[in-house]
């Protein structure tokens, strides 16, 4: 697909993401770190009206933005492909009470990969989070990214279901690994 | 030694408008409706490990109020990384009360790591809170009833309790959408 010849800014996918968590009031960004994320991760940490949550396992995020919709806030579970098989049963929770549930996953594993481990999980993730009711938004390319969020948002809050936004591989780039 | 549904009871006898309570699966959700149905209480059903969160995220979005969880041993080992997530945002308005009888009950009383060596509260202790203490006999409940509703949190209770069996009381509904809407009705009033 040729690129927009239109645009004169350089897409910065990042910002679009935040524009669009901010565009609709969502306060809570919960994460386990991911260096595909780092540079929103980091805007909506100098953010004054966003409160960032370090998590130590991608499942309590799900509990917690159930936790704070519940209290009428609303969030973002920020993750890497290889955390979304820790939060598959708790995805239960959103499910059955049908709480608006949103996550935004860099895709890791399908596509110039270079560590084998990542693969399975990488493979896997799509079918599993439809296994258990999440609707895809998936994003091949950047221009796409900030019109997919929005989507996804809708989805997840305007309709109080759960929605991810897949971010591919060959969109963020893969990890370059070199032995010293 | 205490008793899990007296216990839960006392802790809410009287209850302000502004408390809202959470339960963890199993056993906890069953005392925590028999202490009184309201419409500021939720109670998880299933999910595991994902109360401390819950209630974590609500103590986020209402901080004004006051929310304390009310869960198992088995339930809060399934996940303990939360104890370092909330020692760390340090909510004030959170309190964790964990019912402690080393088993898992509801599967027919299988012994917890707190049933060996494994201690909450110095779990609790090493994760960072600085507000704990473990509950031994009922004469430390009224402090905590007051801590619960009015102390700088967070705070981590272990009480230790009587493995028993009692007759199953069910919250105001099975179904998730139900529970959830007037819970949340309430939570955000």
């Amino acid at each position: 697909m040729a690129k927009s010849m239109t645009s004169q800014r350089p897409v910065d996918w990042h910002q679009d993401i935040f524009d669009v968590l901010i565009a609709h009031n969502i306060s809570i960004v919960a994460h386990v770190p991911d260096a595909g994320h780092g540079p929103l991760i980091n805007k909506c940490e100098a953010h004054s009206e966003m409160q960032t949550v370090t998590l130590t396992t991608e499942q309590d995020g799900v509990g917690l933005l159930s936790g704070a919709w519940a209290g009428g806030r609303k969030g973002v579970l920020l993750m890497q492909s290889s955390g979304v098989g820790n939060t598959i049963n708790a995805l239960a929770l959103p499910s059955i009470c049908r709480i608006p549930f949103l996550t935004i996953v860099t895709m890791r594993g399908e596509w110039g990969e270079f560590i084998p481990w990542q693969v399975p999980m990488g493979q896997g993730t799509p079918k599993v989070l439809e296994a258990m009711g999440v609707r895809l938004f998936r994003v091949d390319a950047s221009e796409d990214v900030g019109s997919a969020v929005e989507a996804a948002v809708n989805s997840a809050y305007n309709t109080r279901q759960s929605a991810a936004v897949l971010l591919s591989q060959k969109m963020i780039g893969a990890k370059q690994f070199k032995q010293r | 030694m205490l008793h899990r549904r007296p216990t839960v009871s006392f802790l809410l006898e009287d209850r302000p408008a502004n408390l809202l309570a959470v339960s963890g699966l199993g056993s906890s959700t069953w005392d925590l409706s028999a202490a009184g149905d309201n419409s500021c209480n939720f109670g998880f059903i299933g999910a595991m490990g994902q109360a401390a969160p819950f209630a974590l995220g609500l103590a986020l979005a209402q901080p004004e109020k006051r929310v304390v969880l009310f869960t198992g041993d088995g339930e809060i080992l399934m996940s303990l990384g939360i104890l370092a997530t909330i020692a760390n945002l340090a909510p004030e308005n959170l309190s964790l009360v964990v019912l402690d009888n080393e088993a898992y009950s509801e599967t027919g009383g299988q012994p917890t790591a707190t049933a060996g060596p494994t201690d909450l509260e110095q779990v609790a202790k090493g994760a960072g809170f600085t507000n704990t203490q473990s509950v031994t006999h009922d004469s430390a409940l009224p402090a905590l009833r007051e801590m619960i509703r009015g102390t700088r949190g967070p705070h981590f209770a272990n009480i230790k309790i009587v493995a028993e069996e009692l007759p199953l009381v069910f919250p105001y509904s099975f179904d998730g959408v139900t529970a959830i809407n007037r819970f949340r009705d309430a939570a955000t009033a």
